[in-house]
């Protein structure tokens, strides 16, 4: 599947759906790049949505928790919805299953933040 | 009737490039090996994480360095070597991902992955002077084999000399 981050509004929260391999190189440049852009534009209440993301390597893993701890330092939240089986499963033996806010349907995601 | 040993070497560059294009050479080494598709990630995801770790850490994305990459398939496994021309490093001295203090580091993770998706994990002093990461997967059916289709938690690992 071609890499590709896109954004949507749904009420104050941005949506970032992405696709593709999040791994070193070009997918983690791109998750950076678009996280950076939207915390720029103080969007802080970000979701990323994981569906068409197939594949993630330790460079991806490291690129979502400096989301993560970008927003936050933003007094932001970054959440993530619908994992793949693959992506679910790293975060689970990384530890990170925990740390993130994980949702499989778009409407909870979205009326989560407060 | 033993199955005769085969082995495959390849120097690659120190680049971005050469992390997809040794998974995908490993991958198909695993798939013909009879690996299942699973397995075969697991195996694909260990090599690109050890070649990252000696373009990034070993080799510390310098161009003139290459990266040495192994693979032999015995009757019993398939091991894996990944060679940086680095300055080596030991095991004990690679901080764990998951405890509490490292847990949001934003890298630290490739080893621990090896670690887990592999069998047998090992990093021993390289004949380049760097680092020799040493990685195998039993083979289906073979004696030492996992029977609940789970990677062993055994790991063994060889301390670099010190010099």
């Amino acid at each position: 599947m071609a890499l590709y981050a896109t954004y949507r509004d749904v009420g104050s929260v941005t949506v970032v759906d992405m696709g593709g391999k999040i791994t070193l190189g070009d997918g983690s440049a791109l998750l950076r790049k678009t996280v950076r852009a939207l915390l720029e534009d103080d969007r802080t209440h970000i979701i990323i949505n994981l569906a068409d993301v197939d594949y993630i390597d330790s460079s991806g893993i490291g690129e979502l928790v400096h989301a993560f701890t970008s927003v936050h330092n933003r007094n932001g939240e970054l959440k993530l919805l619908h994992l793949t089986k693959k992506v679910r499963d790293l975060l689970q033996i990384t530890k990170l299953y925990t740390v993130f806010d994980v949702y499989t349907d778009e409407a909870s995601a979205v009326s989560s933040f407060r | 009737m033993a199955q005769e040993n085969k082995h495959l070497e390849v120097v690659l560059d120190t680049q971005v490039e050469s992390v997809n294009l040794a998974e995908e050479m490993c991958l198909r080494v695993a798939e013909a090996a009879g690996f299942d598709e699973e397995v075969c990630y697991r195996i694909g995801m260990s090599v690109r994480e050890g070649v990252i770790n000696a373009f990034h850490y070993g080799n510390q994305e310098r161009p003139d360095k290459k990266i040495h990459l192994a693979m032999d398939i015995t009757d019993q496994k398939l091991v894996i070597h990944v060679m940086d021309e680095g300055k080596g490093f030991k095991l004990k001295d690679v901080p764990d991902p998951l405890a509490e203090e490292n847990i949001l580091s934003t890298s630290g993770r490739g080893i621990f992955l090896m670690r887990a998706f592999m069998d047998e994990f090992s990093v021993v002093p390289g004949r380049t002077g760097g680092a020799e990461i040493i990685m195998s997967k039993w083979l289906p059916g073979s004696a030492n084999a996992p029977t609940n289709g789970q990677s062993a938690t055994d790991q063994h690992e060889s301390p670099r000399k010190d010099t």
